[in-house]
């Protein structure tokens, strides 16, 4: 972190003045900064590098002392047939997932219209939204119910036989997944929404004279000029899949025999279920690790966007 | 426009839109719509297998018995007791550091900025042993100043981000004439810029009301007992208590999502901007 002390270059394109009551202007930033930088630094940065540390050690959480194991929380992570489980989950997660953007564009388009009503209709498409996990979790667990959810019942009318969704090794993930998703669309369909108000309506009127219309003007026209619209829901819906944890732990707890557990909800079962924090700390590394892919990926183009 | 506005469809298309729209709109709140009626459904019409037929009686004392027999009155207190100051502090932190990010140039700026979004990125799982580790050293565990200071903490670099980039569109002749007139550069801030953030200020407030409400891992990671408990942990408790009493689940449910979803409804503009930020350009 740096220190208020740092010297700084100031070359705003407005120039203050040097001196002001004392208070050098090359401190003013960090002044405005410190309060910010300082709490983020203790709760999130930090602890990054902590769990890093830990993650060389055996430890319950409890006694004052901690084992060091060096990469063996590692050594024993890779060999856990529950990591692989889990870990394979998450990349189900993650490809399954990004239907979210795909089938929020496509509700986007469909509610892209000016029709009286139609903003209320927008509201309730997105408000799941605004259900915390654990509410989705519950209404979703309700609908999957075996013996009288909604599921079965509307199956059982159209003569299909009934499922066990939670309970189902080849099922469960699947459907954890499609409530995962519920949210998610929502947020991508909004994005797509403000998008579509930006998209330029000479273009599409060319295009239009030019012949193209439906499925070829979406593609060729629409989804290129969308491009902000896609990174953000991509990148929001892969950070939302890669941070799933309230839907496995609500719903299922990891089970059927661990079948849905997800890096997560793995981590979260050592550490606070198991007391071991070294190994819980491990788990979060690697998911730390993979999430971190996509953070320099998103970080690359936000400079890149920044510089112009 | 895209697609082509309905308007200039004929008839029959126009038509089959309107229940296009109504038939997905069904389907996709199903599962809510499914919660509703069975929060309203007595346990004469389980008992008789009655779960999705027209309800005997609509049972609102449903709603009654979950404030009657749970603490859920006082879950939904602590969380506003979480949230509140949460909400409140990260905004304050943020407007200042946010402020700083967009008008001063100096060694460091990007990095920080990029500290901040980075942050905001990370698994929770990467920080929660360490995060609850503190807490207990520092005395904070099972109480509201452990979920608050690390939300407020942790919603600083969203809002950072957030704060940075609206500040970024302020015209910088502002802050210019106002130096001219000899004003310091906290009475800028605190006289100039901070008055024309009201919509900024509004937008994010109801974005991590949201964000802090519906949190679930650190309610878990952080505190256990009744008196402090949020209700996303609260009401998940009280699954466990109940079973199979899927009218009392789904009145608790409903109430949970409440206050945020009243909220969505009330301040949807300004909801939505801070949503999509970004989202255009």
């Amino acid at each position: 972190m740096s220190s208020p002390q740092q010297s700084v270059s100031f070359q705003s394109e407005v120039a203050p003045r040097r001196k002001r009551r004392g208070i050098s202007i090359e401190l003013v930033p960090w002044i405005f900064l410190a309060p910010g930088v300082i709490v983020f630094a203790i709760y999130v940065v930090i602890p990054v590098f902590q769990s890093f540390w830990l993650s060389l050690f055996d430890w319950d959480g409890l006694k004052p002392t901690k084992t060091f194991v060096g990469l063996g929380n590692y050594n024993e992570l890779f060999q856990d047939e529950q990591f692989w489980t889990s870990l394979k989950n998450n990349i189900y997660w993650l490809v399954v997932f990004l239907l979210g953007p795909v089938i929020g564009l496509a509700i986007a388009i469909l509610l892209n219209q000016k029709v009286r009503g139609m903003r209320i209709v927008k509201s309730l498409f997105f408000f799941p939204f605004v259900l915390s996990g654990v509410v989705v979790g519950l209404v979703f667990s309700w609908f999957y119910e075996p013996s009288h959810g909604l599921l079965n019942t509307i199956l059982g009318m159209f003569g299909l036989p009934s499922v066990s969704p939670l309970s189902d090794e080849n099922l469960v993930t699947p459907s954890i997944i499609a409530a995962g998703l519920w949210p998610q669309i929502a947020y991508c369909m909004i994005l797509y929404l403000t998008g579509l108000t930006a998209v330029d309506p000479e273009q599409i009127e060319a295009a239009r004279i030019d012949g193209a219309r439906g499925l070829k003007l979406l593609w060729h026209v629409i989804i290129p000029q969308l491009r902000p619209a896609t990174f953000i829901a991509v990148v929001v819906t892969i950070v939302g899949a890669l941070r799933s944890f309230d839907l496995v732990q609500v719903m299922t707890d990891g089970g059927p025999f661990g079948r849905s557990s997800i890096l997560a909800y793995f981590m979260f079962q050592q550490s606070i279920t198991n007391f071991r924090m070294g190994y819980g700390a491990a788990i979060a590394v690697v998911l730390f690790l993979i999430m971190s892919v996509f953070i320099a990926f998103f970080l690359r183009h936000m400079i890149r966007n920044e510089r112009g | 426009m895209f697609p082509a506005p309905i308007q200039d469809a004929s008839a029959p298309k126009r038509y089959a839109y309107y229940a296009a729209i109504i038939i997905a709109l069904v389907c996709w709140l199903m599962p809510l719509l499914a919660v509703i009626l069975t929060s309203l459904r007595s346990l004469e019409d389980f008992n008789v297998g009655n779960y999705w037929g027209m309800p005997k009686e609509w049972k609102f004392s449903n709603y009654a018995d979950v404030f009657r027999q749970t603490p859920m009155l006082r879950y939904m207190l602590n969380t506003v007791i979480i949230t509140l100051p949460a909400v409140f502090g990260a905004i304050a932190l943020a407007t200042l550091a946010g402020y700083a990010l967009a008008k001063y140039r100096f060694r460091g700026n990007l990095l920080i900025f990029c500290m901040f979004v980075a942050g905001n990125f990370v698994p929770f799982q990467i920080l929660m042993v360490p995060v609850r580790n503190m807490a207990v050293r520092m005395g904070l565990y099972d109480t509201y100043w452990a979920l608050i200071f690390f939300h407020l903490a942790f919603q600083t670099g969203f809002c950072a981000l957030f704060m940075r980039n609206f500040i970024s569109t302020l015209p910088n002749a502002l802050m210019e004439s106002a130096r001219v007139e000899g004003a310091n550069e906290f009475q800028i801030f605190w006289n100039i810029i901070l008055p024309l953030m009201r919509p900024a200020l509004a937008a994010l407030a109801v974005l991590i009301f949201t964000f802090i409400w519906n949190d679930y891992f650190w309610a878990l990671v952080l505190v256990q007992s009744d008196a402090v408990k949020p209700v996303t942990t609260g009401l998940s408790a009280l699954r466990g208590e109940w079973v199979a009493s899927w009218q009392l689940i789904s009145a608790g449910s409903l109430i949970a999502a409440l206050p945020p979803v009243a909220m969505f409804f009330i301040l949807q503009r300004q909801f939505i901007s801070g949503l999509t930020l970004g989202a255009v350009k």
